[in-house]
């Protein structure tokens, strides 16, 4: 069994390492920015029509500085999506040349979703001024559905890419037939996809409630952060269970699918039934170190009874057995430990707003939310990390191997290098953009000229 | 018409709208990077710049994204290809895309001065260098550089001389069709002294972007022979068209006339690409891959061509309702 990726290396090995890398930086990079796209738009969404049903100007003012937040994610997060569809081409050109006509379907409905997307977020983000208040609002809710839409090709992409299907291969391996239909929902997607766009409010809903918790637990208990707190974290709250729910119902599809994902990220050394879960530790080939296990818990997960039959990592070949088990194995289970934290947080919140109608008063409370975004964040990764690098050997599983399509240009080491430098310009210059903004908002609170859907006499008639 | 065409048509659909929109969008960047270091001379050309730019820059450059998808979709083999050999200008153009869309979208919200001449310079610059980069893709395919089977030379195959002048023609067609662009918007703000300004400009970019596409000819008849010979021929119309047009924009910019600009100067750009369309047809990579070599299984072209006539149904009309209301100016910050 690989513990790591097997070092030292050869030339082609070096590339593969270095192509990875680089692929999972950039996604991991531009996930975040994929889900303020997805699902930053609802909770705009929320305020304005809050506003507008009861003339809140708090409310108004928070939709209207989220959408000025969301203009530069949406922005950065379009760069680092077209680099993204660059590097299919640059580093995996041999999955692509072989495989897009199948891969590439859901690309194309992506493409649909994402052009709409950025239309409709351009009108509303520049419309506050002079659009009437209603007809702003409907010009912003095709985001709210293009957002989700685009999850959903994206991922199926990816379902995809777990489960194969909808195409025929010649003799020479090249495709000769596909099925569009089958290709769009191949067996994964009625999971994968959930699970991201649910994935995506929560990581929006608790990282918008942390940044007003951050500024309460700093004195700023006025009204405007209580709402910018209260309706980013209700409907993260909200999601959350049905999350867990659905996570659920994942990990046992993975456990039908993909049985060495599976094998790798619970650390099943031998096919049978009663199978342990183990709590964390660390993987080795004579059973998992150092955690905390659960007799039979495992096969009662995959089956609901003890007995159930779980494949193991020995009736899986050598050369095709996930790499990282340990890392696999954790990133799960801190994803699992994140969804039941931020699941607790919600029920106190619910619990005491059922007593009292309010937040809970304790400041560890503030501190719980402050934490809630990175934490959602990590959770996200995690999971993307079970995901991806629980396929491999594979990029197309069972069909081509990761080794195989990556490219054999050089000097992908110093492109990776190159990358980490202007993200990491990128990443910086967006959060000192973002504090910027917020700085001034608060220099500006009290200033009227901010007031939107200005005069309306200046409107002229077509644009009512 | 073949399905395997059809599906180049709609590339080609894309790119055009790419080399328009895109390609303005570019050039009004360029712009901003040649109004000059005197901050105070260059404060209205760049308001003007960014006014008309803000609310349409993110959906100008989607059809990048529509051109890959389909290219990837419907002609992989071609898409493996091109990626293989030209990765060294392709991965150029994707840091500049980055600097480009960030610094554009930071300049605007950042208020220190220092900082927003760094970010107007990051962004003014890649403006400038990403369609240059693009344009020696397109040169290497038009030029047979692009070996079907791909891995072809990382180097000689775009540092040659058609590459770098379809480089240049990008980019001075680009701040052409902009100045065109920006005049019009300045003229229906009533700002003369913009409308003017970006008019001398106009007309010095549309002379440089003949020139260069001139130039670019007698290194195409070099160069490329398969697409030289069909340009010549079975092109001539095209290549008339754009001529004329071209030279009507002129006329009517001498003239100052505003009536008819934007549509001609499009039309002319539009010509040249649709030329280059016929003159390397049927191959998708002159001469070593035909479009029906290259095409996807039929089903995934059908899948390709649904996907594009609801675009058409949603995205067309939707865009046209962005640069609407952004042309009445009901869209600000």
């Amino acid at each position: 069994m690989l513990g790591i990726d097997a070092l030292p290396l050869a030339a082609s090995e070096s590339n593969l390492l270095a192509a990875r890398e680089l692929m999972a930086f950039t996604l991991a990079f531009h996930i975040v920015l994929a889900c303020l796209g997805v699902a930053l738009p609802a909770m705009i969404l929320t305020a304005n029509w809050l506003g507008l049903k009861r003339d809140d100007p708090d409310a108004m003012r928070l939709a209207r500085r989220w959408s000025k937040a969301m203009g530069v994610t949406f922005a950065v997060g379009a760069v680092t999506g077209t680099v993204l569809s660059f590097e299919f081409g640059l580093l995996w050109p041999n999955f692509m040349s072989r495989f897009g006509d199948a891969f590439g379907i859901a690309f194309a409905v992506e493409g649909l979703f994402f052009f709409t997307e950025a239309i409709f977020l351009a009108i509303y983000i520049y419309g506050w001024k002079r659009l009437s208040g209603w007809a702003h609002f409907w010009s912003g809710v095709p985001m709210v559905i293009t957002g989700i839409g685009g999850a959903f090709s994206v991922v199926t992409a990816n379902s995809w890419m777990n489960a194969p299907r909808g195409f025929t291969l010649d003799a020479a391996g090249k495709v000769v037939e596909t099925e569009p239909f089958k290709v769009l929902f191949s067996p994964a997607w009625s999971y994968e996809v959930p699970h991201m766009i649910l994935a995506a409010y929560m990581v929006v809903g608790f990282l918008v409630a942390s940044i007003y918790a951050v500024g309460m637990l700093r004195g700023r208990r006025d009204r405007l952060h209580r709402l910018g707190l209260l309706i980013p974290l209700t409907i993260a709250c909200i999601v959350t269970p049905v999350q867990l729910f659905v996570g659920d119902t994942a990990a046992r599809e993975v456990a039908d699918h993909q049985p060495a994902k599976f094998a790798g990220m619970e650390c099943i050394q031998k096919t049978g039934g009663h199978q342990t879960e183990y709590v964390g530790g660390i993987c080795t080939s004579d059973g998992v170190k150092a955690a905390i296990p659960i007799p039979d818990l495992d096969s009662f997960l995959v089956g609901f009874h003890a007995d159930t039959k779980v494949t193991g990592l020995n009736d899986i070949p050598a050369d095709e057995r996930p790499p990282a088990n340990t890392l696999l194995h954790l990133a799960f289970d801190a994803m699992v430990g994140i969804g039941t934290a931020l699941l607790l947080l919600g029920v106190w919140l619910g619990f005491v707003w059922w007593r009292r109608r309010d937040i809970p008063r304790t400041p560890w409370f503030l501190r719980a939310v402050a934490v809630s975004g990175i934490s959602a964040i990590l959770a996200l990764w995690f999971g993307w990390i079970v995901t991806e690098v629980g396929r491999q050997p594979w990029i197309v599983q069972g069909y081509m191997r990761t080794s195989e399509a990556v490219t054999e240009a050089k000097g992908i080491w110093f492109a990776f290098a190159g990358v980490l430098i202007v993200y990491a310009g990128l990443g910086i210059g967006a959060v000192l953009v973002l504090r910027a903004m917020s700085r001034r908002w608060r220099a500006e609170e009290e200033d009227e000229a901010e007031v939107p859907y200005g005069p309306s006499a200046e409107l002229p008639e077509a644009a009512r | 018409m073949s399905r395997a065409d059809l599906a180049a048509a709609i590339l080609w659909t894309g790119g055009t709208l790419y080399a328009l929109f895109g390609g303005a969008d570019f050039g009004a960047g360029a712009w901003d990077l040649l109004a000059g270091f005197d901050e105070r001379k260059g404060a209205r050309p760049r308001a003007r710049i960014q006014q008309s730019l803000t609310p349409v820059w993110e959906a100008n450059h989607v059809w990048l994204i529509f051109i890959l998808v389909v290219l990837w979709t419907a002609f992989p083999e071609a898409f493996g290809a091109i990626m293989t050999t030209l990765y060294v200008p392709i991965a150029l153009a994707a840091l500049g895309i980055v600097l480009r869309g960030a610094g554009f979208a930071f300049r605007k919200s950042v208020h220190r001065l220092r900082y927003r001449r760094a970010m107007g310079a990051a962004f003014a610059l890649s403006s400038v260098l990403t369609p240059f980069f693009m344009g020696t893709v397109v040169g290497a395919i038009a030029a047979g550089h692009v070996p079907a089977g791909g891995n072809g030379d990382a180097f000689s195959s775009w540092i040659q001389p058609l590459p770098l002048l379809t480089g240049a023609l990008f980019v001075s067609s680009g701040a052409y069709l902009a100045a065109i662009f920006l005049l019009s918007d300045a003229h229906r703000a009533g700002d003369g002294e913009m409308e003017g300004y970006f008019s001398r400009r106009a007309l010095s970019a549309g002379v440089l972007a003949g020139a260069v596409a001139l130039v670019g000819l007698i290194a195409l008849h070099a160069e490329a022979h398969y697409v030289y010979d069909r340009l010549i021929v079975e092109g001539l119309p095209l290549v008339i068209v754009s001529i004329l047009c071209g030279f009507g924009v002129l006329a009517l910019l001498l003239g100052r006339y505003r009536r008819g600009l934007r549509p001609l100067a499009a039309a002319a750009v539009v010509a040249v690409i649709w030329g280059w369309g016929v003159a390397q047809f049927p191959y998708l990579l002159p001469t070593s891959l035909r479009i029906d070599q290259a095409a996807a299984p039929n089903p995934t072209l059908d899948a390709v061509l649904v996907v594009f006539v609801v675009a058409a149904i949603i995205v067309l009309p939707s865009l046209g309702l962005l640069y609407w209301l952004s042309q009445r100016e009901l869209l600000g910050e």
